[in-house]
């Protein structure tokens, strides 16, 4: 059975539209007008468990809609949803037992209490037999290294600190499915790395179906074998990222470090579209030369020291799908 | 009924913390016992007719209403992290837990309104009844009645509050109605003018509402002008009450989620 089945979820909101003119403060107050917005206009998707998923769209496009949907926070407006057998938003006491939610912007930690306070509260909340609780803290504590961080009020917390704290959080009840939404944000690169390494490694070793959703595409590439992309309320893909590479776009890079920084470069089966320094970056379709080939002429012409290829970042095809729909986020 | 005992204690602890708050609230209650033990001095000097209490029985009732203030909504906002939670968004996470929504709000407001009266209450016990006129309670027997649904108080405006709070889901600012509820319910509840000093027509009035079991008809339990007896009937009213307005808070949050919306993204 798979862990998550969406059909057709539909999620609206009503946004109030301030009057024009004469008095509009007075009108708008006196007859308020209302406009809808379609948060999601018929998603649909199937994951198994133990799947990690990517699930990505400019601002707005309805990621945390849908998180808030399949976490029973949210009533949809139409369509169905079964997560674990449960349809979140109808047996919702039942169903929040079995999942853990982080939304990266916020803390579900208590602000003035040190984390060991809210642990423990989690602990009682969620009805955890004192054994399995603290096996559960002892490894979370090991993976995350938050031995240091338990004593301390949240509030003095650093943003990576309070990251490891709440995805300790959002696991000592051993739920089936994570939702990440935006773990990574703000995050420096140092906790963003231990961030990922412990996603990754619940997923691998617990087998914990874990939705994800980012604006770091690094999050993307390092941890997710598929990506649902969402623009405006409707999935635009769904599938591998290297099937995603593949239906945007077949070509690759080939990144140049020139020995003469004077040296101009050109050649008929490539476009140059980055040059900084003695760095120059070469678009090619493979179907139309291959790397070989490409390769051996640029170096036997110009002074190279080094050279590689490199599919285009995953940041470059989003932004082209995001274009190609005429959306906001387009490159 | 684990989870929302562990909430009930979490919240305390938090709310404890505020020791700066208690002092501050302990000061300003006690000017204010101060002056209305004054108002009422003159009007019992010149009073024509006989009082429903008597004068030391009144300002001993006053001193209770001092030291129970914070027990009543008085400020703006019942609860304002709640408040903020559902402006920011952060109520999000309240329902990703596996309790009810309204019986977590409730344990929150049980907490908010019994942790800072503890801290205001005990001193101005210290500081009233040596000083300023605070009588003990008028016998054992009172004394233990008045425990009890001061107790039962505290439920009682609580499961009020948390309709304040749960109006909130419609209201994005939510301060209108919690604005204007506190200063109906100080009154009715006897914070302001001992109730027993309101004219007879509006006794019935007074009773029929919950107001008076949240302040009122504990405080005449302590001075004997209710007797002991009474305490069960009180409890009961009390406890009926409470669970009218959980009802209408369950009725009011249930309808609140289908239409919620996570603000801030």
């Amino acid at each position: 059975m798979p862990a998550i089945v969406v059909e057709d979820l539909r999620k609206a909101y009503r946004i109030a539209v301030r009057h024009k003119g004469a008095f509009a403060g007075l009108r708008s107050f006196l007859r308020p007008r209302w406009r809808t917005v379609d948060a999601l206009a018929g998603v649909s998707f199937t994951l198994e468990r133990g799947e990690l998923v990517g699930y990505i769209g400019p601002n707005g496009a309805g990621k945390s809609t849908t998180v808030k949907l399949l976490s029973g926070i949210l009533v949809p407006d139409g369509g169905r949803c079964e997560v674990l057998g449960h349809v979140p938003w109808k047996e919702r006491v039942a169903y929040v037992r079995r999942i853990g939610v982080v939304f990266g912007q916020r803390t579900q930690l208590w602000w003035d209490l040190p984390a060991r306070d809210s642990f423990d509260l989690l602990r009682d909340i969620y009805r955890v037999p004192p054994a399995d609780y603290r096996r559960a803290l002892d490894e979370l504590v090991t993976t995350l290294d938050l031995a240091p961080l338990l004593d301390v009020p949240v509030r003095q917390l650093s943003l990576g600190q309070r990251m490891r704290c709440d995805l300790a959080a959002a696991l000592v009840h051993a739920p089936d499915i994570l939702f990440l939404d935006e773990p990574t944000i703000g995050l420096d690169a140092v906790s963003k790395l231990a961030v990922r390494r412990f996603i990754r490694r619940v997923n691998q070793e617990r087998g914990l179906t874990v939705i994800l959703t980012t604006h770091d595409m690094d999050d993307i590439e390092s941890l997710c074998s598929r990506v649902l992309v969402l623009a405006n309320g409707r999935l635009l893909s769904d599938g591998p990222l290297e099937a995603l590479r593949a239906k945007v776009t077949h070509e690759r890079w080939l990144i140049v470090d020139l020995a003469d920084s004077a040296a101009e470069l050109a050649d008929p089966a490539a476009e140059v579209i980055r040059r900084e320094g003695d760095r120059v970056t070469l678009r090619f379709d493979p179907a139309a030369v291959s790397t070989a080939e490409l390769v051996g002429r640029v170096s036997a012409r110009y002074p190279v020291r080094d050279l590689y290829v490199q599919n285009p970042p995953i940041e470059e095809i989003i932004a082209r799908i995001y274009g190609d729909r005429g959306d906001e986020a387009g490159p | 009924m684990k989870p929302y005992l562990a909430l009930f204690r979490a919240r305390c602890r938090v709310l404890l913390q505020y020791r700066a708050a208690a002092v501050a609230g302990f000061g300003t209650q006690l000017l204010f016992g101060l002056v209305k033990m004054m108002v009422l001095e003159a009007f019992y000097t010149h009073a024509r007719v006989e009082a429903p209490l008597t004068l030391a029985q009144a300002i001993s009732y006053t001193w209770l209403a001092q030291a129970f203030f914070h027990l009543l909504p008085f400020s703006a906002n019942p609860d304002p992290e709640v408040r903020d939670m559902i402006r920011t968004g952060h109520v999000a996470y309240e329902m990703t837990r596996p309790i009810d929504l309204h019986g977590l709000w409730w344990m929150r407001a049980l907490a908010s309104r019994t942790a800072p009266t503890l801290m205001r209450a005990v001193p101005m016990f210290l500081v009233a009844v040596p000083f300023l006129g605070l009588q003990a309670p008028a016998s054992l027997p009172s004394a233990l009645a008045f425990t009890v649904t001061i107790l039962a108080a505290a439920l009682l405006t609580s499961a009020f509050t948390t309709i304040i709070t749960a109006t909130l889901m419609w209201t994005v600012s939510g301060d209108g109605i919690a604005r204007i509820m506190p200063s109906l319910v100080s009154v009715g509840a006897g914070l302001v003018v001992p109730l027993p000093l309101f004219p007879a027509w509006a006794q019935p009035i007074l009773s029929a509402l919950p107001f008076r079991g949240m302040a009122d008809e504990p405080f005449r339990l302590y001075l004997g002008d209710l007797p002991p007896s009474a305490a069960l009937p009180v409890l009961a009213k009390q406890l009926v009450w409470t669970a009218i307005l959980v009802l209408i808070g369950r009725a009011i949050v249930a309808s609140g989620r289908r239409r919620l919306v996570v603000q801030g993204g």
